[in-house]
């Protein structure tokens, strides 16, 4: 019965139902459209992070992270190669590298950067190298003393492609290695500190030079799906521990991270944002939640005549108090539902160009956020939205609910 | 006090849930709005003090093209006599002399590239927090030539540790080589992993020995008293130059151009902030919107009755108009004191967010964080509140015009 005569109740009136409606929905669409652009932000971020050589998993030897030198390299390489093939399947995308800090000059300059290793055919479909080549050309597997730096890198060292330039570090035998290279390509990437940061070479070229042998300096997997959360990621990984301590190792000298070991800031950034946003959903609730209470106060003082009469002829207070919410309730859920549904709309309206941020390019690269931005909704964000919304919405109109249920039957006829 | 401000005053009075609720929603958006700006402006001046006080100073002065290509020749020929010039100006809270080279670092077993910095130790712990950062050993004293201070995370790549030795070697200014044999006096954390990765300190003169610098250094790092008189310290020094002619050698870019990231890093969050606030506005908007129409609905009887004794629509709409611009008024300003009052308090004993100490760190950003009350953060998201509350509210009071007496006096 409640259902019905609240349902009546709402449409008695729509001009009132719908201001109503109009604040949950101007809510509810905030909400779903904020949570949409920044969970779109995160994922480019996170993107981009994975993509300048982080790879969903990487795998290194233990001391590797702490102490980034040619010493602590994977050896074994053949077994690892068919237990990542027995794991994550044959199509599956992953590299390997050797990966060194270096000391670079030319006649002019010197500095410090890390010298890459890399397969260019694998690497290509790993990281953001192999579509960032602007000028000159890609690395091929047969390349000898080619090397492909950044733009930024070129422009501090003053030179052009076809230069040469001198790298030294230290070899797997604790002497200075050095090695000349010839610029063959520049490319671009989404910050210039990473410009001015890695050089890529042929793998080989690299093991050569530090007289590596057939170890490498880690393996970076990329998997086809990208989890914000991380859980995916882990899962695989734990696999590839166990699977990896059964074959290959004997001393446990191998260690498996996801990007969240590897990202440490990222992760916690990306916890934070989410908290944040839920927080921001209670803050706009608060906001409009004044609205709700006062129309429904005012649509109830309005309503006074009728509800002293229902008490008149013996509706008790309780039952006045499951009506006015009942009534609540069906307002909030058509407003959540058409507030979502906007939600909905504009994002797809967005999401099919993206928006562009290269107008704040530089500032952007400091923080790691991308240069295009597409919204994304999470179902997760939509639910908390909706529930937010809608417990707090009936909660708030309780007040109102009380007050009809007070008034007296003569107060209340009487009044008018 | 004309008579429709009177008036409109006692109106919103007669229903004072309503007028106490709509001011509510007022106040809540002004006040989270006064401490949130608040509280972004503080962070960024945090972060950029922090920043400036590791490493780069508020401003400083080099030679020209210096800061683009850091070459080891573009240098500070004569710094007697730019300091001479830097103790003349007001503002400037202290200073000092650097040189920076870039070199090969070895201990025994490990070796890595590095941009060698010198210091004037003394000069140095006035500008710069680096003296407090040192975790291990201790500070360079003024004769320490041949010691030298390296981060944390380099001494444990290099494997090093107090007393131990390393050699540098690089290229001094002339092309020569330059090489020497240090001795770790002291290890520094300065939680920015770049830094300690990549620079390691050692004292002035002994740098301009090993890289022949003679007398010249790279760097004047100038700190102002405070963020906002950069701007007049740095004309300052410029007209100095200029009158004794060494504008075309000498630069005086300020922290913004030295690190243009953070500057645009700022103004992106800040543009990121805005965003939200608008939305919050909006919805503020909407709830304040429908509050004033059902109002307006409400009180047709009322309109029909004055308009039937001769007020005219164009003075009830002005009626209306006063009394959201008084319900309005008052909002923010109980939003402004509230706001103000809880920033204060921050401010004195500022906001630690649990979990988020790496990003913090990540950027320089100490784990307590202040907020900062400013008239610009006090007053503009109110303002922003005030005028759309003003524009939300024409709406509704423009329907009234629209009002014929008979009808109006005849809905309940």
């Amino acid at each position: 019965m409640y259902v019905i005569l609240a349902w009546r109740n709402i449409w008695r009136n729509p001009r009132r139902t719908f201001v109503i409606l109009m604040a949950v929905i101007i809510g509810v669409w905030s909400m779903i459209f904020l949570g949409a652009l920044m969970r779109g932000m995160e994922r480019e971020m996170l993107k981009n992070a994975i993509s300048t050589l982080t790879g969903s998993i990487q795998i290194h030897h233990r001391d590797y992270l702490d102490d980034p030198v040619v010493n602590n390299s994977l050896d074994n390489i053949g077994r690892l190669d068919t237990a990542l093939d027995k794991i994550l399947g044959q199509d599956s995308l992953w590299a390997k590298r050797v990966r060194v800090n270096a000391v670079v000059s030319n006649a002019r300059h010197s500095g410090g950067v890390t010298l890459v290793g890399i397969e260019p055919e694998k690497e290509k479909a790993v990281s953001f190298i192999g579509k960032a080549v602007t000028q000159g050309r890609y690395l091929v597997k047969e390349d000898k003393n080619k090397i492909l730096v950044g733009r930024a890198f070129l422009k501090k060292f003053n030179t052009k492609i076809g230069n040469k330039l001198i790298f030294m570090s230290q070899g797997t035998d604790n002497e200075i290695a050095s090695k000349a290279f010839r610029i063959v390509g520049v490319f671009r990437a989404e910050s210039e500190a990473v410009e001015k940061r890695f050089a890529f070479v042929p793998l080989p070229q690299a093991a050569g030079m530090l007289k590596m042998g057939n170890s490498i300096s880690e393996i970076s997997i990329l998997l086809p799906e990208l989890d914000i959360s991380g859980k995916k990621e882990a899962l695989v990984a734990k696999k590839l521990v166990a699977a990896l301590d059964d074959i290959t190792i004997d001393d446990k000298t191998i260690t498996v991270e996801t990007w969240q070991d590897l990202l440490p800031m990222m992760k916690a950034y990306l916890e934070m944002s989410g908290f944040f946003l839920y927080i921001w959903y209670f803050v706009v609730f608060v906001a409009m939640g004044f609205g709700i209470v006062n129309t429904t106060l005012m649509a109830i003082f309005e309503r006074m005549r009728e509800f002293g009469l229902m008490k008149a002829l013996g509706m008790r207070p309780v039952q006045i108090i499951i009506g006015v919410i009942t009534e609540s309730f069906f307002l909030l859920v058509l407003g959540i539902s058409l507030g979502t549904g906007f939600g909905f709309l504009s994002v797809a309206a967005i999401a099919r160009n993206g928006i562009d941020l290269s107008a704040l390019a530089a500032g952007a690269e400091m923080w790691g956020i991308p240069r295009k931005l597409y919204p994304e909704i999470w179902a997760q964000d939509v639910v908390v939205a909706g529930l937010v919304v809608l417990v707090l919405g009936i909660f708030v109109s309780l007040y109102p609910a009380v007050k009809a249920a007070r008034f007296t039957p003569t107060q209340a006829m009487t009044k008018n | 006090m004309s008579v429709e401000l009177k008036m409109a005053w006692r109106n919103i009075w007669r229903n004072s849930r309503r007028t106490l609720l709509t001011i509510a929603a007022i106040a809540f958006a002004s006040m989270l709005l006064v401490f949130m700006l608040s509280f972004q402006l503080g962070c960024y001046e945090t972060m950029i003090n922090t920043s400036v006080k590791i490493s780069t100073g508020h401003l400083q002065v080099q030679a020209k093209g210096y800061l683009e290509d850091k070459k080891m020749r573009l240098v500070i020929k004569d710094p007697d006599q730019v300091a001479s010039v830097l103790e003349t100006i007001d503002g400037i809270d202290s200073y000092t002399f650097r040189a920076n080279g870039f070199s090969l670092v070895s201990s025994d077993k490990r070796t890595y590239g590095v941009v060698v910095t010198g210091i004037d130790p003394e000069r140095e712990a006035a500008v710069s927090t680096i003296k407090s950062l040192i975790r291990k050993g201790r500070y360079l004293n003024a004769d320490d030539t041949y010691a030298v201070l390296i981060g944390e995370h380099l001494s444990r790549n290099l494997k090093v540790d107090i007393d131990d030795e390393l050699t540098i070697l690089g290229q001094g200014r002339d092309g020569s080589i330059a090489a020497a044999v240090l001795t770790v006096t002291g290890i520094f954390d300065s939680g920015l992993d770049e830094f300690d990765r990549n620079i390691i300190l050692m004292g002035l003169a002994g740098f301009q020995e090993v890289f022949s610098m003679g007398k010249s250094v790279h760097e004047a790092i100038i700190m102002a008293d405070s963020l906002r008189d950069v701007a007049m310290v740095k004309q300052e020094i410029q007209n100095h130059f200029s009158t004794a002619g060494d504008d075309t050698k000498l630069a005086v870019p300020d922290w913004m151009e030295i690190m243009p990231g953070l500057l645009q890093g700022i103004q992106m969050d800040l543009f990121s902030g805005i965003m939200m606030y608008i939305i919050l506005i909006v919805v503020v908007a909407f709830s304040i919107f429908n509050t004033f129409l059902m109002a307006i609905f409400e009180r047709t009887r009322e309109f029909g009755v004055m308009m039937a004794i001769g007020t005219t629509p164009s003075r009830i709409t002005k009626l209306v108009m006063f009394e959201s611009i008084c319900m309005t008024l008052v909002g923010i300003l109980l939003g402004i004191l509230g706001g103000s009052l809880i920033t204060l308090y921050f401010q004195k004993y500022g906001i630690s967010i649990a979990g988020t100490e790496d990003i913090f760190k990540e950027y320089g950003i100490p784990d307590r964080l202040y907020p900062r009350l400013s008239l610009i953060s006090s007053t503009a998201g109110p303002l922003v509140v005030f005028l759309i509350t003003f524009v939300s509210s024409v709406f509704p009071a423009l329907k009234i015009r629209k009002l014929k007496p008979v009808d109006a006096m005849k809905t309940v």
